[in-house]
Order: C-alpha cells, then structure tokens, then sequence
C-alpha cells in the first residue's frame, strides 16, 4: 500500500512515545497517591471491624510484652513534664478514681492489673477521654486534647503568619521596587524548602527562651512557641500565592485608583487587595493546611503534652505531632495503631478539604472576577 | 491662534524621555478652559505621553525624566511643592481600557469621593445620581447599582469609567482614545456626553478617529514622531490645515 499524501509523518511516531510515556507516569503517580489514600482509610476502618472489641485485651497482653521499651519512650515525655513543671497533665480526672497512672510517675512501673475494667470499655468510649495516654492498662485514646491543641497552634500560627504574609506579599506586588522584589521574593520563598527540623530547633532553643524572658510562661515549650514555628512555614506559603494572585491584577485598576486621586496604599487597601481577595483566601486556606500538618516542628517546640486547657501558654500536642511520635512505636494492628490511622484520616480529610475549597470554589471565582461576569 | 479663551494647560519647551529614548520633543500649546481639545496623529506620535504628562500618570513608569514647563492654572505642574495625588484628584481620566473596578457599580462611582473624606450616604446617593446621569447611564443602572460592575456592557462600562471620573467633580478631563473598543450607538453616546461636559471641564480627547475629532473639538493638535506639528481651531484644521504633514495626515495619505 502506497503512503498517500495525509499519511502520518515520521515525527508524529517520537511525539506518540514521547505522549504515551508522559500519561504513563502521570497514571503512576495518580495511583500511588491513590493507593495511599485506599492505605490510609483501609487501616483507620480497623477500628470499625466487629473484633475490635475484642483487642483491648489481646493487645494489652501485647502491651505487657513491649511494656519496658514502651514505657520508656513515653517516660521521656513524661520526665520532661516534670522538668516543666507540669505534673497535673497526667493526672487528668478521668473519674476513674483519684490514682495517678502509672505514666504520670514517669517510671518504668509495671502496669496494674485492672484487664477487666479494661476489656469493659471499647475504643469508641475511649475517644472521648479527656486524656490520650495511648499506653497503659487502661489507655485513653482522648482525641479532644490533641485536636484542642492543633487548633490552638494552628490558630496562633496564622493569626501571625496570615498578617505577615500578606503583608510582605502586598509590599512585594505594589511597593517594593523591582530591585528589592527580586530579592525579596525569592528569599521568602526559600524558606518554604527550609528544613522543618531547622526551624524546630530553632524554636526550641532562641524563640524558646526569647518567648519566655518575654511573657514569663510557666512552661518554655507550649503553644505559642509553637504557633511562631508553624507561622515560620505559613508565611512563604501565603506569601507566595497571596503574591502571585496580587500581582495578576490587571495594572489599568492600580491606574485608574491613582488616576482619580488615590495613593499608592489606598490603592493597594482598596482596590488591589479586594480584587485578589479570593487568591488570598485560597492563600490562607493553604497556609491553614499547612500549619495544621506540620509535624516536625509542632514535635519540636509545643512542649508535646496532650493537655485539654484552655491556655495558649500551656504545652500541647498537635494531631500531626502525635502520629509522627508514636507511629513509628505502636503494636502493630492494636487499637492505638487503628487510633493513630484514624488521626492520620483526620488530617486527611481537612488538607483535602482545604485544597478542595481552594482549587474548586476560588479558583472559579478568580476566574470570573478577572473575566467579568 | 485665538486668545479670546483663559488658558488651563500651558507647556513651554515641554520634552518627555522614557530612559535614553525621547518621546516627547519641545512641545508648546495652550489648552483652553471648558473647551474640548483633541490630538489625533499616528500610532506611537506621543498623543498619549502628553496625556499622561498632565496628570503626571508618567511618574509610575521607571526611568521617565521630562524637561520644560507644563502648567496647570499657572502652577507648574512638576514643581517641588506639587502634591500628586492632589493634582490628581482635580485633574480625571478616561483610558482607552479600563475596566471598573471589581465592585458593584454604586462603590465604582463612590471610590473617587471617599478617598479624602467622609460623606452622609445621602451625599453619595446624590453624587452617584448626578453623576450616573450625567455619563447617560443613570436609566440603564439604576435598579442595580449594588450589582458588580463588570457584569456591564464594554459600552456601559466606559460610560461608568466616565461618570467615576466626574464624581470627583475634576476642573480636566483627559481621554484616552475612549471610543475605540465601542461601538458606533455607544460611541454616539459618549461624544454627546463630552459635548455637554465640556460646560463644566476642561476636556483633552485622543482619538484616531478624524470625524470624532472634528465632530466634538474645539481645537486640535496633530503630533508626529514626538513633536506638535500644529495646532489650531479645529475647523481650520480639518478645512485648512497650513502645514503639509498635517494635511497628508488627515487626508489619509499618511500614517
Ligand atoms: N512605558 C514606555 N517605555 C518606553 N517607551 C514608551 C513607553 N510608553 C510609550 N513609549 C514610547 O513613546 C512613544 C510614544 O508613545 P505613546 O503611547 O505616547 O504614543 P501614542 O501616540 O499614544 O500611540 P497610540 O496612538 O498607539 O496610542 C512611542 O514610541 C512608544 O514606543
Ligand atoms: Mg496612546
């Protein structure tokens, strides 16, 4: 057979493999992150399977085998406690009597025998303890304490970075000249690559001690330090898309704002910033993703108790914080394992609900707004 | 040239540089109180740059320098002790594409008037009445001024650029080739609309459009390659212009 004249050319061959090797990875990697998610959820539906009950007492068994190397990571913490001076985090009044717990002692105590309170109570009542003390006899998988204290550093973070952020971002967008903004953009948004650990460290021994000199807290780790080390990572993030937004508003709306008499900030207040507002709540809401599922360093600097206060200056541990500390120790298929999954399906849900609310419902809008209809 | 008009705009030997390039060469015009003076002249002559030169719009664009004098009122314009910002609020402008702001149409009227101070909202109600009618556009709007102004027509939406422009009640008016994204009934509209302002403003129009020009100005400048090549009563242009340029230029033989 004779090639006609629309015959395909020999070019159009490379293009097809060159085609077919781009939607072959890019299927890979939307499997795999797919397959994460079917992992997570798979893992977190332990906890609804009907032999959960019957696991408090076959992992409390398991329990007592690991309990030396168990006890002493936890009694880290607990020592730690006690140099903060804050005993009372582990004496919650559960009303399960006034005895402390065994962790609150911080000593490799063996656990009491009280296996029969412990197979009355399902991991569901569990949740709602006010108290997460995940290894004990009797463990309380309280969630309350840690979504108490992830909303409290998340919140603190960006009460401080959101500002912050955007402020830089209207600075760099209308303000700044063009020297200073290639300077300043780029550094800003290098310390999103910084690693979370530095900054951790960071927090933990200068903003630590600074905070402390300053407001004269009890403990030196607690939320507020915590909130400024998350804030660290929120500000590149909100900086950086509140920038972009702010930027891609057409130039003839700062000159018609100037035109009729505005200054430069009234510009930047008034018209600029309205008109990129989406963008800059899709920067937020980013910069809440991120604050709430950083984990090293809400490990690092909060102080990592799980306290169910109210106090901003008090220690507390985040829901991230949590899964990275005791993932990496837990029984495997026990009851806090499932517990931890269901955390980890927690942060998933709010990242994803986040990015959601961010690429669907602002994204159109900023579309709309520039597009005008 | 007749004098029997008060001069608003007055430039001597006025040039304009962006950076090493020369845009604007010695230029030296009258511009009449309450009279509608047009520039016409072909792509990139510098209609635009004498503009923006007025209301020092120029300032925002890095590296322009401009030397002579340009006077508003007598006062020179670029001189130490001028504030921007106040000469721009006396002086308004209408560009070629300027989209309203992204808010309801009654807060794009308002915008101009509560930079400076506070005012009762019955003032505003006021003004954003006046105004809207005086731009033609009260009738079309008025049962939805709260609405977003971007969801008007090109036509409306300059109309509206317009009426914010005199809400602020400027003694100048600069336009910036209003008419050249309408079509002809909204072009109609606003050519009327600058007939009637010109009772109240100093209007300063550029346009490609010969017929606009000689239809609305009273006088007109022609500039070519930076430099005013003539400026007259907009009749003896258009009828009997005394330079060559200017001739081949409005004859179409030019440019
Ligand atoms: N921002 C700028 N930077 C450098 N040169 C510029 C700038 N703006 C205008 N120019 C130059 O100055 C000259 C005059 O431009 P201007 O915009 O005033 O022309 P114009 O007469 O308004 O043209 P048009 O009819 O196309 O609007 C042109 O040669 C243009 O290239
Ligand atoms: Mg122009």
């Amino acid at each position: 057979m004779s090639k006609h004249r629309f015959a395909a050319a020999q070019r159009h061959r490379g293009e097809h493999i060159a085609e077919w090797t781009i939607r072959i990875v890019a299927s890979t990697s939307i499997l795999t992150i797919f397959l994460i998610f079917v992992f997570v959820f798979r893992e977190t539906t332990t906890l609804f399977s009907p032999d959960a009950q019957n696991i408090p007492s076959s992992s409390a068994t398991a329990e007592e085998i690991l309990t030396p190397e168990l006890y002493n990571a936890d009694a880290l913490t607990a020592e730690e406690a006690h140099e903060l001076n804050i005993p009372e985090v582990y004496n919650p009044e559960t009303g399960t009597l006034g005895e402390p717990e065994p962790i609150a002692l911080g000593g490799p105590e063996l656990p009491r025998s009280s296996t029969k309170q412990v197979a009355e109570r399902s991991v569901w009542n569990r949740l709602t303890d006010a108290a997460w003390q995940p290894v004990s006899s009797d463990p309380k998988f309280g969630i309350m304490p840690l979504l108490v204290g992830t909303a409290k550093t998340t919140f603190l973070a960006i009460l401080l970075g959101a500002p912050l952020g955007i402020l830089a971002a209207m600075y760099s967008a209308f303000f700044a000249p063009a020297r200073v903004r290639n300077v300043l953009k780029p550094t800003i948004e290098l310390l999103a690559g910084f690693p979370s650990v530095v900054i951790g460290f960071f927090c933990l021994t200068i903003v630590a001690t600074l905070m402390q000199d300053l407001l004269g807290t009890e403990a030196r780790l607690n939320a507020i330090v915590g909130g400024i080390g998350l804030s660290i990572t929120v500000i590149p993030i909100v900086f950086s898309i509140a920038e972009e937004s702010l930027s891609a508003v057409p130039k003839s709306l700062r000159e018609a704002s100037l035109a009729l008499g505005g200054t430069e900030w009234q510009t930047a207040y008034r018209v600029m910033l309205p008109a990129a507002a989406p963008g800059v709540f899709a920067a937020v809401l980013l910069g809440i993703g991120r604050a709430f599922g950083e984990t090293m360093i809400a490990i690092m600097a909060t102080g990592n108790a799980p306290m169910l206060t109210a106090g901003i200056a008090d220690p507390v541990r985040t829901v991230a914080a949590t899964i990275g500390a005791e993932m990496g120790e837990v029984v495997w298929g026990s009851d806090h394992y499932g517990v931890l999954f269901l955390l980890g399906t927690i942060l998933f849900v709010v990242s994803f609900g986040l990015n959601a609310i961010t690429e669907l419902y602002v994204k159109q809008r900023l579309i709309r707004k520039f597009q005008g209809q | 040239m007749a004098k029997e008009h008060p001069v608003k705009v007055r430039t001597s030997d006025f040039s304009v540089y962006y950076g090493q390039k020369q845009a604007l060469f010695n230029i030296g015009i009258d511009i009449f109180d309450r009279k509608v003076t047009a520039f016409i002249g072909p792509s990139g002559c510098g209609k635009s740059t004498f503009l923006r030169s007025i209301n020092r719009m120029n300032d925002l664009i890095d590296g322009t320098r401009c030397s002579g004098k340009l006077e508003v009122d007598g006062i020179d314009v670029y001189g130490k002790e001028v504030d921007v910002v106040t000469l721009r609020r006396s002086i308004g402008m209408v560009f070629q594409k300027s989209i309203p702001f992204p808010k309801s149409i009654y807060e794009n009227i308002t915008y101009g008037l509560t930079l400076t101070e506070k005012r009762s909202k019955d003032e505003l109600d006021h003004i954003v009445e006046t105004s809207l009618k005086r731009a033609a556009l009260w009738e079309e709007v008025k049962d939805r001024l709260t609405h977003s102004a971007q969801g008007l027509s090109g036509g409306q939406q300059q109309r509206l650029c317009i009426a914010r422009a005199v809400a602020v009640n400027p003694e100048i008016l600069l336009m910036d080739e209003p008419c050249s994204a309408l079509d002809p009934i909204s072009t109609g509209k606003v050519e009327e609309l600058i007939t009637e302002l010109k009772d109240t403003y100093t209007i300063v129009l550029v346009t490609h459009n010969m017929q606009q020009a000689a239809r609305v100005s009273d006088y007109t400048g022609f500039f070519l390659m930076g430099k005013l090549i003539e400026f007259d009563r907009t009749r003896s242009i258009f009828t009997a212009p005394s330079k060559k340029e200017t001739e081949d230029y409005i004859t179409g033989r030019f440019g």
